[in-house]
């Protein structure tokens, strides 16, 4: 039975916490910035899109190379929550740059990833669609900022606390 | 405690259990990473300014707006009253000498906008001294654009967002008497005397008689990088071809009397424009768009917008576009002004406002024209 994931779910693992860290500081700052606004916002919508792609790969990943099964004496309500928590990330990571790109889509913008790369729009220029999505893409924002405090807060409890291995499981 | 994989414990591993986590070296523990797990959250809040509620941010300029306008929801907090116009831009090519981009090379790009009256009053009568702004998409190939608001004055009376800000403050009617306190108003000057300045060369340059005979000014500098690399501060206008004629003195007794005069006009024959590139030189400002750049500043006439149609705004056209100043195409950057990262910001935080709220039909209509 493998201890701990492989070495590709790690490095997605490791490279997406940085990235999408990253990506909810650079939202939470350039929504309340003017000076940094424009900055922030030309970072942001290439490095969503980055991070959509590497979550396509992750998922795929996932499937070929599962994680690791969970202690054995681990109680029923922790496993679920482990689990339920998992696949919640990895349904905001795939909403957040989906939201994001369609709202862009909706609000009539060109959405402008670096130079002269650009995406095409996933939905109809629509007010209506553009009202309902921008507040969308915030509340997951929100979600997942605090679903990723969840993570880290059980991360350090098996760290430190139950000391059972699983924190190691991406570690080495 | 060693660190023993659980899995070769039985079920009801007691170090799950309650108990054993409130045993007090467990509770050290689970403190400690209460407190990584707070400053985490922490942080995040002080990024988003959650900590600093007086900062100006692009949610309080606009309740400034709305302060100072009242509320007039599903309409522009600024350039509230406009109506849409088609049209294309014929460039000439002489413009690729400065900037890379599409739209300089010779040929025609479709081009939709706006023409607005500043202000946040959506139903404001015409008048001969209000600002008139043009706004403008260019819709380049592969999905690109250029767009950019302009308005007709020589230069912006304002430096910074602070000062937009605080001229929104001063300038707020009173409600007992319904004009700017005076007192506030002066002190808004002292504060900021290139505004002064600015203002006077505003009143001296005079504003035309129409829409189709005025000249838009970006205000705001740009920087344009050519296909060999070289970076150029730009600033651009839009010179009618049709006459200058001075405007008069007093608005007629027809509420939308400059917009009805476009729309005769273009209903006649399209108007036209002159993209007027202005180079600028070592020392120009590009941070100050108070601050007019010398008249001899070479210019470099880019190409002609043609408006072919003007359109009342309605759903999916120029009402549900954000004329971002910095949606701009590869070969056209922001310069260091203060005010373009601003107004970005700013404008997206209108077009969320306005576009999530219940729209009423715009003071100008156009359907009765053929």
């Amino acid at each position: 039975m493998t201890r701990h994931f492989s070495l590709l779910s790690r490095l997605l693992h490791w490279l997406m916490a940085i990235l999408i860290l990253a990506m909810l500081f650079i939202g939470v700052a350039m929504v309340s910035s003017l000076s940094d606004y424009h900055r922030l916002v030309s970072i942001h919508k290439p490095l969503g899109i980055l991070i959509l792609i590497l979550v396509a790969i992750r998922l795929v990943n996932r499937l070929f190379n599962p994680a690791p099964s969970l202690p054995a004496g681990m109680p029923a309500a922790l496993r679920f929550t482990a689990h339920a928590s998992h696949w919640l990330l990895y349904a905001l990571m795939f909403a957040l740059p989906l939201v994001g790109w369609g709202m862009l889509s909706a609000a009539g913008y060109p959405i402008v990833l670096i130079g002269l790369l650009h995406l095409p729009p996933i939905l109809p220029h629509d007010a209506g669609l553009y009202a309902a999505l921008r507040p969308l893409h915030t509340v997951l924002a929100f979600v997942l900022f605090a679903t990723f405090l969840a993570h880290l807060g059980a991360a350090l409890m098996h760290a430190v606390v139950f000391r059972d291995g699983v924190f190691q499981s991406m570690t080495r | 405690m060693p660190n023993i994989p659980a899995s070769s414990r039985p079920d009801g591993d007691p170090r799950y259990t309650l108990a054993s986590l409130l045993a007090p070296p467990q509770l050290v523990r689970l403190a400690a990473i209460g407190a990584v797990v707070g400053a985490v959250a922490a942080s995040f809040a002080w990024t988003g300014g959650f900590f600093s509620p007086d900062r100006l941010d692009q949610t309080r300029m606009i309740d400034a707006f709305e302060a100072a306008n009242g509320p007039h929801p599903g309409f522009r907090r600024n350039h509230a009253k406009g109506v849409c116009l088609e049209g294309y831009f014929d460039s000439n090519g002489a413009g690729a000498r400065l900037s890379k981009a599409e739209v300089f090379q010779p040929g025609r790009v479709p081009v939709f906008g706006r023409f607005a009256l500043a202000g946040g009053l959506p139903m404001i009568p015409d008048g001969p001294t209000i600002v008139r702004s043009m706004a403008l998409n260019f819709s380049l190939p592969d999905g690109e654009a250029w767009r950019t608001g302009m308005n007709d004055i020589p230069v912006f009376p304002l430096r910074t967002p602070q000062a937009f800000y605080d001229q929104l403050v001063a300038a707020k009617p009173d409600p007992k008497t319904g004009r700017p306190d005076p007192q506030l108003l002066a002190a808004f000057q002292a504060a900021y005397p290139e505004t002064v300045r600015a203002t006077a060369v505003i009143r001296a340059h005079g504003f035309s008689s129409g829409f189709a005979n005025a000249t838009y000014n970006g205000l705001d500098a740009f920087l344009f990088t050519s296909a060999a690399g070289t970076t150029t501060p730009v600033r651009w206008s839009m010179e009618p071809v049709d006459a200058f004629a001075p405007a008069a003195a007093a608005p007629t007794a027809d509420r939308n009397y400059l917009f009805d005069a476009l729309i005769a006009r273009v209903h006649d024959a399209p108007a036209k424009w002159h993209l007027i590139l202005t180079v600028g030189q070592p020392g120009d400002p590009t941070d100050d768009a108070t601050q007019p750049w010398p008249p001899e500043r070479e210019r470099i006439d880019a190409g002609v917008l043609s408006v072919t149609r003007i359109v009342a705004e309605g759903d999916g056209n120029c009402r549900d576009i954000n004329f971002d100043p910095l949606v701009l195409p590869d070969g056209i950057a922001p310069s260091d002004d203060p005010l373009l990262s601003a107004r970005s910001a700013a404008y997206s935080t209108s077009f969320t406002r306005r576009e999530g709220e219940t729209k009423i039909p715009s003071a100008i209509q156009t359907a009765r024209r053929p």
